[in-house]
């Protein structure tokens, strides 16, 4: 009885839990990359104890793949190493991890799952309980198999409605990260339901998510239904909230939404797209854990389509994953953006965040469909980063300045 | 133990204690020199062991990367005293040992540079005219700064040692 995450730690641990306990559980898998897997590892080796589970432990190549620097390949040799001492198999480098941990159903619905990455809330999106850790948590994972969590409050999003065309669940996500601040669901776990969120795609599921942790939430949890479980392949099964007591509900009118902007210097200074359209954009980033799936790159294929991005706004486009990548191959979207003037890179975070290509310089504004516009993510402290879907992404590419997609002529 | 505080405001994001640019590496000597490089570039020239970092909101939030605040630490920093830490940072600081104290006007009444001593047990913090009481960790935090660190925790007795705390099922 209780929310999704008290349901689910209760049926884990084979007894009644509820918010406010400190619980230690067994992970299903531990996470970690190229940039927090090494710390993990040192933190594990200092232990002098025994790999938990080689099978259960997985790591992914993708912050900075392929090293770009004598650094970053040094961090890839390490792990590396480790992964053939301890006949760990699950070594990827394949795109961004979040991604690969879903595409190799590696995050199922109902399980425990930790990553040393804060954006791990994704899996959440398929009913998964997932949250990001440090290195040194998880490399105490990788001894002992467990970790501790004291079971979180909730936060209920309830959705009304349906998202009107041209509003995705990116919208949907900075309008309650507005409405809640950035750290408004701090230390709590946030649950996404409604009308429109039964409405969406995994994919969709996966972004509310991911940004979840956005606005400081442990995890960010969707019930499991159909759709979730044609996606992920597992035996249907029930994992619901059952008599919740939420720490807070806050109600959404989807129908009335707009498309919106995450403007700098923070992910809360949020406004709608009429508020900052006609602002210069040097540089437009599709991609990331939270925006680059493949229904993302379709939208934003759909808008590129004949059309030639601006040639003052340089343009990258970024599969999440290799799945992605191929399945993007197929359907065509990646000649339709290599023909729109957009530069296609390899799977994996991308410039996300500031440390392989499209770097930003001092002065430079840039417009991403990811997650964060901290001061000097994306490179110079100086450069301005707008956060919107890859719809206004899109858009914004081909006026080379922040555009509602509404507004383009000819009309879509 | 007393030192200055250097004051910084709300929102001090991972990215910002240690940029995405400066944490391609393990290696503490070049944690420690780009702990804030540009946030606060004063901050690893002038620092000395003792001084605090007060800030206000959510320190601390974004990236779950540990380079941050072993970067602060690295620094031999004394405590960092914020009204508010992400959720990742503050577990991150306790597992590594480095002190945290949750004040909610610390950032109001003390200036940048103004001598304090802090006690991180308790979660004092005095000055020559004002004494303010923040909130150090308790529970399991407790239980892992009283042993040194998490590694330390686990090394003395395994997820044993956190029986009776809260509840520990």
């Amino acid at each position: 009885m209780g929310t999704i995450t008290e349901e689910l730690f209760s049926r884990r641990l084979g007894h009644d839990v509820h918010a406010g306990d400190t619980v230690i559980a067994e992970v299903d898998v531990a996470m970690a990359h190229d940039v927090t897997g090494p710390l993990a590892i040192e933190a594990f080796r200092s232990l002098d104890l025994p790999l938990w589970d080689a099978s259960r432990i997985v790591f992914n190549f993708d912050h900075v793949m392929p090293a770009n620097t004598v650094a970053a390949a040094e961090l890839h040799r390490v792990i590396r190493e480790f992964c053939v001492e301890h006949t760990i198999t699950n070594l990827f480098a394949e795109g961004i991890c979040h991604q690969v941990m879903v595409d190799r159903r590696l995050a199922r619905p109902g399980g425990i799952v930790v990553g040393a990455d804060s954006h791990s809330t994704t899996y959440g999106g398929l009913g998964c309980f997932a949250t990001g850790l440090g290195s040194t948590d998880i490399g105490v994972v990788f001894a002992t198999g467990k970790t501790w969590f004291r079971i979180p409050e909730t936060v209920r999003i309830e959705v009304r409605g349906a998202l009107p065309r041209g509003v995705y669940a990116k919208d949907l996500a900075l309008h309650v990260i507005a409405q809640m601040g950035a750290d408004g669901a701090d230390y709590c776990a946030v649950e996404w339901g409604g009308e429109a969120v039964a409405a969406m795609s995994v994919d969709e599921r996966l972004t509310l998510s991911n940004l979840s942790t956005d606005f400081g939430a442990k995890t960010g949890l969707v019930e499991p239904d159909a759709v979730t479980f044609a996606h992920s392949g597992d035996d249907p099964f029930e994992l619901r909230p059952v008599r919740p007591e939420y720490l807070r509900t806050l109600v959404v009118d989807a129908e009335r939404l707009r498309p919106q902007v995450a403007v700098h210097p923070s992910i809360d200074n949020v406004h709608d797209i009429d508020d900052v359209a006609g602002t210069p954009l040097d540089e437009v980033f599709i991609g990331s854990c939270t925006n680059g799936r493949l229904s993302d790159l379709a939208i934003a294929a759909s808008i590129l389509s004949g059309r030639t991005v601006h040639p003052r706004t340089r343009t990258v486009v970024v599969p999440a994953s290799r799945g992605v990548y191929l399945d993007a191959l197929s359907a065509g979207y990646i000649e339709t953006f290599a023909r729109a003037g957009a530069l296609v890179l390899n799977p994996g975070c991308g410039p996300c965040l500031g440390r392989q290509h499209g770097v930003v310089g001092p002065g430079e504004r840039v417009l991403s469909t990811s997650n964060r516009n901290y001061p000097g993510r994306m490179g110079s402290p100086d450069a301005q980063i707008f956060l919107a879907s890859p719809a206004v992404a899109a858009a914004s590419a081909l006026a080379g300045a922040i555009t509602d997609p509404a507004a383009l002529e000819p009309a879509l | 133990m007393s030192g200055r505080v250097f004051l910084l405001g709300d929102g001090v994001s991972t990215d910002a204690i240690m940029p995405g640019r400066y944490n391609v590496t393990t290696d503490p000597d070049a944690l420690r020199r780009a702990c804030l490089i540009e946030a606060r570039p004063d901050f690893t020239e002038t620092v000395q062991p003792g001084d605090v970092i007060v800030a206000g909101r959510n320190f601390g939030c974004g990236s779950s990367r540990e380079h941050a605040p072993l970067s602060i630490k690295r620094n031999h920093v004394a405590a960092v005293i914020a009204a508010s830490f992400a959720r990742i940072f503050y577990r991150n600081a306790v597992n590594i040992g480095l002190p945290v104290i949750r004040c909610a006007d610390a950032h109001r009444v003390l200036r940048d540079g103004d001598e304090v001593t802090v006690d991180a047990l308790t979660g004092t913090i005095t000055t020559p005219t004002t004494t303010l009481h923040g909130e150090p960790p308790s529970g399991v935090a407790l239980r892992i700064i009283e042993a040194g660190s998490l590694i330390d925790l686990i090394r003395q007795g395994g997820w044993a040692a956190l029986e009776g705390v809260q509840r520990v099922s």
